[in-house]
C-alpha cells in the first residue's frame, strides 16, 4: 500500500494491555497515527485465548477467542497487535484452535489480517525517522519468544529503535532467551519463573543499559515486576512507551 | 526405578524438585556455564554450514527410519545375525533386564563394565545386575562418579554437569582410600588406573547404541574417553542395548547423522572415538569379544508410532535441547524426576511413564521454542509439549483446581461485558493493592504466587525515567 494514504488499521489492545498496560495501548495508537495509519481501537474484543490454549484447555480458549474473533471480523484493514505472543496466537494458532468448527472460515480470514505492531511501524521507518525522536541512552532489546521463533520477527523492532536519535541497542545474552514469563508458567512455577527473569535482568545489568525494551506486554510485566522487587536492575518498557518518551506525539 | 529410595517422579512435584535444585549455588553457576559452552560450540561447529539444511537431511533420514521401522528392524536383525550377533527383543524394561541378566548368568559373569547408556538408565539395569551379585562398573568418568555417589545423571551427554570438582575428588578419594589432589589430571589419572583394572578383569561389557545400521548390521558408538572400545572389545561377551528407534537404514546415513550428533552434542567435528561394531571375533582374529548380543528395547516406543508423538522417536539423544532450555539451565536435569531431563525429558517422561506420573512435566516449559530451533533432527518439541498439555486436559488428568480456574476464566472472558467488568475490577484491585499491606494482598488467590519475588505490575520503578 502507498505510504501516503492514511489506511485504516484496527488496534487489538490485548488483555494485558487492558489490565496492566493501558498506557501502551494509547502509545501504540499514537505511534501508528504518527506513521500515517488511521488507527481505530477494536470494540467488543476480549483476549486472544492464549492462557487457556497454552495450558491445554482448548475448549475454554475457543470460547474466549470466539468473542474476539467475532468482533474483529466486523472490522477492516490490518489488525495491529502490540504483543508478540498474542499476534502469534492469533496469526498462527487460531486456525488450529477453530479447525473443524463453524468459525474456521472467520478464523482464517481474521488471522490473515493480524500484524505484529513493530512490523507495521518498521514499514514506515522512513517516516518515523523524520519525526525528530530522541532518547539518549543504551537499551537492550528483549526478544519475545513467540514473536521471534513463531513469527520470525527480529529485525523490525530493531529498525524501529534505529529511528531514535541518541539511542544505542546493545546485545546482551548469548542467545535470545526466554525471560520466564510463559503465561500461566509464571504463576505455576513462580520460583523458576523468577530465576529465569533474574538471568535476563543480570545480563541487562552487566551490559549497564538504561532500560530493557520489548514488544510483548507479558515479558514486560513479568520482568519489570521482578526488576522493581530487585531494585538493582533497569526498568523494562514497551517499545511504544519508548517511542512516546522519545518525543512521539 | 533404578535407584534405592522412593521414585522422585511420583513422590514429589516439579515445583518441589526445582526448589531443591534452585537452592544449590554451584548448580546455578555450573549448569548455565556448561550449557552455554556447549551451545557456543554447536554454533561454532556449524558456523560455516547451512545448519538448517543439514537438520532437514537429518530429519528426513530419521523420519524414514521411524516411518518404516518394522522393515528396517527386520533388515537389521537379519544383518546382525549374519554377522554372528545374537539378537533379542525386549517388549519392556522388565523383559530387557531379564534378558541381560540371563546373558550375564550364562556367561558366568562376575564383573560387568559399562559404557554410558541412557537406555540402561531407563530400564534400571545396574541394580538388577547387582541383585544377582554381579559387580557393575560404569567406565565413563562422569557415569563412574554418578555410580560411586548413588546419584543420577543430570544431562544426556554430561552426566555430572551438576557436580563440583571438589565433589568428584571426594568421591574418588573414597575409592582410593586416601585424599586425592584437587587437580583434574590427577583425578582422571586415578580413575583411568582404577578402570583399566576393571576392563582387564571384566567378563561382560555392556553398551548402548547411538545407531544401529540396518544395511550392514553394525552398531555405532561414539565416545570421547576410549572406554567404549575397551568395554566392547576386551570382555568375552559384549551386550549392546539399543532402543528400537535408533535404527538407520543405510551405512551412508552415518555421513549425515554422525556429524549432526557430535556437532549438536558437543560441537565436535567428530568424537575422539567412533566404534562401528559388526559382530564378535571371527576365526583368526586376535581380539574382540567371543559373543556379541544386541537387545532391542521397545518399552513404549512402538506404541508411539502412528500417533501424535511419533516425531519424538526421531530423537538421537544429543542433549542440545537441554543446553538451550532456559528452564533446564536454572533447575538442571534432576528436577524432571526421571532419566531424561530438559525438553526431551518433558516429552518422553509422560509418554513412557504415563500421564499420572509424568503429566505435569510438559508444563515445566514456557513453550519458548528454543529447543525446536536447535534440535538436529528438527523435532517440533514445543508443539509436542503443547499437545501433551491438551491430552492431559482431554484425558481428565488435569488437577481439579486448574479445571475450575480455566472454566471461570472462560466464562468471564467469553463475553465483552463481563470481560470489561473483570478488567476494571483487576485495575482497581491492583491500584488498591499497592496501598494496602502486602499480607492482605497475598490472600487473594494466586497473588502470592506472583508476589513471591515480583512486585505488582505497573508500580514505580527504580533505575530510570518513568
Ligand atoms: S530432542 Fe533433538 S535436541 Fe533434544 S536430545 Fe533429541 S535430538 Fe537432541
Amino acid at each position: 500500500m502507498p505510504a501516503s494514504t492514511a489506511s485504516t488499521v484496527t488496534v487489538f489492545p490485548t488483555c494485558l494491555g487492558d489490565i496492566a498496560m493501558p498506557d501502551v495501548v494509547g502509545q501504540t495508537t499514537r505511534a501508528l497515527a504518527a506513521c500515517g495509519y488511521a488507527p481505530r481501537l477494536a470494540r467488543g474484543v476480549t483476549c486472544c485465548g492464549q492462557p487457556g490454549y497454552n495450558s491445554g484447555f482448548d475448549a475454554d480458549a475457543r470460547r474466549v477467542a470466539k468473542a474476539s474473533l467475532a468482533a474483529l471480523d466486523r472490522t477492516e484493514g490490518p489488525i495491529v497487535v502490540p504483543a508478540g505472543s498474542c499476534a502469534s496466537m492469533m496469526h498462527l494458532h487460531w486456525r488450529e484452535l477453530f479447525r473443524g468448527s463453524r468459525h474456521e472460515r472467520a478464523a482464517i480470514r481474521v488471522s490473515q489480517r493480524v500484524r505484529e505492531l513493530t512490523t507495521l511501524l518498521a514499514e514506515r521507518a522512513d517516516r518515523l525517522a523524520t519525526l525528530g525522536l530522541a532518547w539518549p541512552g543504551t537499551v537492550a532489546y528483549h526478544d519475545s519468544c513467540h514473536m521471534l521463533r513463531e513469527l520470525g520477527i527480529s529485525d523490525a523492532p530493531r529498525a524501529v529503535l534505529g529511528t531514535v536519535a541518541g539511542l544505542t541497542v546493545v546485545p546482551t545474552a548469548v542467545a535470545p532467551r526466554c525471560c520466564g514469563f510463559g503465561g500461566t508458567f509464571s504463576v505455576r512455577y513462580p520460583e523458576v519463573s523468577v530465576a529465569m527473569a533474574d538471568a535476563t535482568l543480570d545480563d541487562a545489568r552487566v551490559a549497564q543499559v538504561d532500560a530493557v525494551i520489548s514488544a510483548d506486554p507479558g515479558c514486560i510485566m513479568h520482568l519489570d515486576a521482578r526488576s522493581g522487587r530487585r531494585g538493582d536492575t533497569p526498568r523494562v518498557v514497551h517499545i511504544a512507551t519508548l517511542l512516546a518518551e522519545a518525543g512521539l506525539r | 526405578m533404578n535407584r534405592p529410595g522412593p521414585d522422585p517422579l511420583t513422590s514429589s512435584t516439579f515445583s518441589q524438585r526445582a526448589h531443591e535444585q534452585l537452592g544449590k549455588p554451584f548448580l546455578r553457576r555450573a549448569v548455565p556455564k556448561a550449557t552455554d559452552h556447549a551451545y557456543n560450540a554447536l554454533r561454532d561447529r556449524f558456523r560455516d554450514h547451512d545448519y538448517d539444511a543439514l537438520r532437514e537431511q537429518g530429519r528426513r533420514i530419521r523420519a524414514d527410519a521411524v516411518e518404516h521401522l518394522d522393515e528396517h528392524l527386520a533388515t537389521l536383525v537379519a544383518a546382525l545375525e549374519r554377522n554372528g550377533v545374537s539378537v533379542h527383543r525386549a517388549a519392556d524394561d522388565a523383559r530387557a533386564r531379564e534378558i541381560i541378566r540371563g546373558i550375564v548368568r550364562d556367561a558366568g559373569g562376575r564383573r560387568v563394565v559399562k559404557v554410558k547408556s541412557m537406555a540402561s538408565e531407563e530400564i534400571g539395569l545396574n541394580p538388577a545386575l547387582e541383585a544377582d551379585g554381579v559387580e557393575v562398573v560404569e567406565t565413563d568418568l562422569g557415569e563412574y562418579v554418578v555410580q560411586l555417589d548413588h546419584d543420577r545423571p543430570s544431562h544426556i551427554i554430561a552426566p555430572i554437569i551438576h557436580k563440583t570438582r571438589g565433589e568428584v575428588r571426594d568421591s574418588l578419594s573414597r575409592v582410593a582410600g586416601r585424599e586425592l589432589p584437587d587437580d583434574a589430571a590427577a583425578l582422571t589419572g586415578f580413575a583411568r588406573d582404577t578402570l583399566r583394572e576393571a576392563f582387564l578383569t571384566a567378563d561382560v561389557g555392556i553398551s548402548g547404541a547411538n545407531f544401529g545400521i540396518a544395511e550392514t548390521g553394525t552398531i555405532c558408538l561414539v565416545t570421547n574417553e576410549g572406554n567404549g572400545r575397551m568395554c566392547t572389545s576386551l570382555p568375552r561377551v559384549h551386550i549392546s542395548l539399543m532402543g528400537i528407534e535408533r535404527v538407520l537404514p543405510r551405512l551412508e546415513d552415518l555421513a549425515v547423522m554422525l556429524p549432526l550428533l557430535t556437532g549438536a552434542g558437543t560441537g565436535q567435528l567428530i568424537t575422539t572415538y567412533v566404534s562401528l561394531l559388526s559382530g564378535p571375533r571371527r576365526p583368526g582374529e586376535p581380539d574382540g569379544p567371543r559373543e556379541m548380543h544386541v537387545v532391542l528395547l521397545d518399552n513404549g516406543r512402538s506404541a508411539l508410532r502412528g500417533g501424535a508423538y511419533q516425531d519424538v522417536l526421531h530423537c538421537i539423544r544429543c542433549g542440545a535441547c537441554q543446553n538451550v532450555c532456559p528452564v533446564y539451565r536454572q533447575v538442571g536435569g534432576h528436577a524432571y524426576g526421571w532419566v531424561y531431563g530438559g525438553p526431551i525429558g518433558a516429552v518422553l517422561t509422560p509418554l513412557f511413564r504415563g500421564m499420572d506420573a509424568g503429566g505435569e512435566l510438559p508444563h515445566a516449559s514456557t513453550l519458548c521454542g528454543a529447543c525446536d530451533d536447535v534440535c538436529p533432527v528438527k523435532i517440533p518439541i514445543h508443539d509436542l509439549l503443547h499437545g501433551l498439555r491438551s491430552d492431559r486436559v482431554r484425558g481428565d488428568a488435569a488437577p481439579r483446581a486448574e479445571r475450575v480456574a480455566s472454566s471461570l476464566w472462560s466464562l468471564a472472558w467469553s463475553n465483552p461485558w463481563t470481560y470489561r467488568a473483570s478488567v476494571t475490577f483487576a485495575r482497581v484491585g491492583t491500584r488498591a493493592a499497592a496501598r494496602v499491606p502486602s499480607g492482605l494482598v497475598r490472600r487473594v488467590p494466586g497473588a502470592a504466587r506472583w508476589l513471591d519475588g515480583r512486585d505488582l505490575p505497573g508500580g514505580p520503578r527504580p533505575g530510570g525515567r518513568r
